[in-house]
């Protein structure tokens, strides 16, 4: 059996400098009215003036050399920032996926002309990326999409389409997982291409989807002969199956897989504190001594990332665990302090819940199905 | 790790491999002392880890310590070897020197204070404490006492006890001990300032010994469980291949990485002096994986889990029996609570993401 073991992670002063530098910001914006704390702003949270603070700041690509536009500092600097942002529920979806994916991923496997083109762009907060990798007919079963580029002069010629894409309709580009080689039912994973697409593109269509509350932030997009020159290729042709999971320990370990309903435990606790009703604090603590152990393994895996290892199984583990969590605040708040939640409410408490319980399907979906997860997990633990 | 933590894990290992099995655990929960188990630990120099030499330990780190505590929950080895460090722990601090004898300590809530009564060239220890762990083996107790003059730490020789035998869920000893103006020569009383802190050493350092027990057996539920759903068919394929079995499978492997890590953030904080609220979290986050593992371990495995013949319930009913003592999860969220509620508070975030334990 597979042993599974996390490191013990210690901020240092240096780290805990730049947590009250991010809290004095955030405190400034706050005070400015620049934003109102959401759920979920990873996904719902768009403001591209808020993205190119933060970039000014230097907050976004902060891991990333400097000569294309990062600034060299750890991967615990970067998740003070992040976990500090998603806490307060400031709006951070415009730069997020480029930040958290698509940079790195660039770093690794882009090009001398992909990486100076794009990283510093995105690390300003000026660029923006979504994720192309569900099709219609490909949901957890991601090997079967069919969306095609064939080969032209200079280039590839790109058909079909991507679904549930979060942002597009307000991202620069997406990074399309696509077949570049006919489909072998034996290999299924083989003969697939990563490729950034300009949505400007003439021959991109992008539709919304409405989610459930009536928000825009799906949306279907489809490729109509769409010309995708040869230096927008990530990496090796026909290798994006294998540089698409290497990312995945990063997209499902963050704190964004446990915060995401964060500002409504907060403003919970709030308002059981005014109430002065110390039995009603009981019944929340279970969820603080969850959340703090989230955290820990969040942060072992850091360490271990860090470290250069891939932990895909811990990764699996955080990102079904913490989205349980997330998804259990709103059930355990709803019955401590009973309130009408609503979108529109004017109370910030049944606001935050609406937002919370609407949202709260997606939490367990994206990024990898919790039965998919739970599945890599036990295959990870009971070893071949 | 550092190296000596890696050889004392190995060491451990070893004898538990060799030493405790599942006859010995068993003849234990019949009243036999495990006595080649703890004479083979002792002559390893595995009972005083974490008292220093000039008081007779063998030295080492708190850390050491709590690691061969996981790996005594993970064996279920069947003996006071969490009493036995608390005990020692706590009379190092109060500058008494450690033995390599089987000791136990009382649990706090599970009896008032002992009078003492002071004699000739002594005291005289009267009182009655219930739920003490292994008191039948153990030599000695340490006795939180009451003198005229206040608070007191007594080191009572169990010979002078009367004992009712009781147990709890897993056959191990939990007795009821009474003393009856036993007497106590005057330099095995110690006089303390404040007799509260060292309820409070006592029920944190338990806390975070039942962490890192749980987490051992919480490890080895999941490596059992993995076992028997390759190991057992039905319908023609091993358990495992069964999508049902392996959401169970992953469900339990997180509950066990979560424990380990809580745990190991305990003692963390244990060996930092920080008996604050890290220890309490994890007794809480333990505490609730302690029951769901083990529902599901005996689920996976099915009846032959649920037989005496079977060694599942070695762990699961320590689980059981652990998640209860020196806090339950409840019990600690109300001491969060109270935190939480205090006038200074910072905020939860605050609280989460700062460095102070």
């Amino acid at each position: 059996m597979k042993k599974l073991q996390l490191s013990v992670v210690t901020f240092s002063e240096k780290e805990e400098k730049l947590r009250q530098e991010v809290r004095e910001f955030l405190a400034e914006e706050r005070k400015n009215g620049t934003f109102d704390p959401k759920c979920d702003t990873w996904l719902s949270g768009y403001s591209p003036e808020f993205s190119r603070k933060m970039g000014e700041r230097g907050w976004i690509g902060m891991t990333w050399p400097k000569k294309y536009g990062g600034h060299e500092r750890s991967a615990f600097e970067r998740y003070v920032v992040i976990e500090e942002m998603l806490a307060s529920g400031a709006p951070v979806s415009a730069h997020w996926i480029a930040d958290r994916q698509y940079g790195p991923m660039l770093l690794r496997y882009g090009t001398e002309y992909q990486k100076q083109f794009f990283l510093p762009r995105i690390a300003r907060g000026e660029c923006s990326f979504c994720i192309g990798l569900s099709e219609p007919n490909a949901g957890s079963d991601l090997a079967n999409v069919s969306s095609r580029a064939v080969k032209t002069d200079g280039g590839w010629i790109l058909n079909g389409s991507k679904i549930w894409t979060s942002g597009a309709h307000h991202a620069d580009y997406i990074v399309a997982l696509v077949r570049t080689s006919p489909l072998n039912p034996e290999k299924r994973h083989e003969g697939m291409s990563q490729l950034i697409v300009d949505l400007k593109s003439p021959g991109v269509n992008i539709r919304p989807i409405e989610l459930m509350t009536g928000e825009h932030h799906f949306n279907e997009v489809f490729f109509e002969d769409v010309f995708v020159p040869d230096e927008m290729v990530v990496g090796e042709v026909g290798n994006g199956w294998k540089q698409g999971l290497a990312e995945l320990a990063y997209e499902r370990s963050g704190p964004e897989r446990f915060l995401s309903t964060f500002p409504l435990l907060q403003e919970l606790v709030e308002l059981i504190r005014e109430s002065g009703q110390k039995h009603l604090m009981e019944q929340v603590a279970p969820l603080v001594s969850q959340l703090w152990t989230l955290r820990n393994m969040s942060l072992g895996i850091a360490y271990m990332l860090e470290q250069g290892q891939a932990p895909e199984i811990e990764a699996a583990l955080v990102k079904d665990m913490g989205t349980k969590f997330e998804q259990r605040v709103a059930e355990v708040a709803r019955l401590v302090i009973a309130a009408s939640p609503s979108m529109t409410a004017s109370r910030r408490y049944e606001r935050l819940m609406a937002q919370a319980i609407l949202h709260s399907p997606g939490f367990t979906l994206r990024g990898g199905t919790t039965e998919i997860l739970r599945g890599i997990v036990a295959k990870g633990v009971i070893g071949s | 790790m550092n190296e000596m933590r890696q050889m004392i894990i190995d060491s451990v290992t070893k004898i538990m491999k060799d030493v405790c099995t599942k006859e010995v655990i068993n003849e234990s929960e019949k009243g036999v002392w495990a006595g080649e188990l703890w004479d083979t630990l002792a002559e390893a120099g595995m009972i005083t880890v974490g008292v220093p030499e000039e008081l007779g330990g063998v030295g080492f780190e708190y850390e050491d310590a709590f690691e061969i505590l996981r790996l005594a929950g993970k064996f279920a080895a069947p003996l006071p070897l969490s009493e036995t460090y608390i005990a020692n722990w706590l009379l190092a601090r109060l500058g008494k020197e450690a033995s390599d004898e089987p000791l136990t300590i009382q649990i706090p809530g599970k009896g008032e204070p002992m009078r003492l009564a002071q004699t000739d060239g002594g005291w005289l220890v009267t009182g009655q404490v219930s739920w003490v762990p292994w008191a039948r083996h153990a030599k000695r107790m340490i006795v939180l006492g009451q003198t005229d003059a206040g608070g007191a730490v007594a080191i009572v020789p169990l010979e002078k006890a009367r004992i009712e035998h009781g147990q709890n869920l897993a056959g191990e000893p939990r007795d009821e001990v009474s003393f009856a103006g036993a007497f106590v020569s005057d330099e095995h009383v110690i006089a303390v300032e404040n007799l509260d802190e060292v309820t409070e050493f006592l029920t944190y350092s338990g806390a975070a010994a039942r962490c890192v027990m749980m987490a051992g057996a919480l490890e080895r539920v999941l490596e059992m469980s993995v076992t028997h759903a390759k190991e057992r068919t039905q319908f023609g394929r091993p358990l495992h291949r069964f999508q049902a079995i392996q959401q169970q499978i992953a469900l339990l492997a997180g509950e066990n990485v979560a424990a380990n890590m809580a745990a190991d953030y305990a003692v963390k904080a244990y060996a930092a002096g920080k008996l604050k609220h890290d220890i309490a979290m994890a007794k809480m986050r333990v505490g609730e994986a302690a029951g769901t593992a083990a529902a599901i371990a005996h689920q996976i495995h099915a009846a032959i889990g649920f037989t005496f013949e079977h060694t599942l319930h070695q762990s699961t009913r320590r689980l059981w029996s652990w998640r209860d003592e020196f806090g339950t999860e409840s019990q600690w969220g109300s001491v969060l609570a109270d935190h939480f509620m205090a006038p200074d508070f910072g905020g939860i975030w605050d609280f989460l993401t700062r460095r102070e334990a």
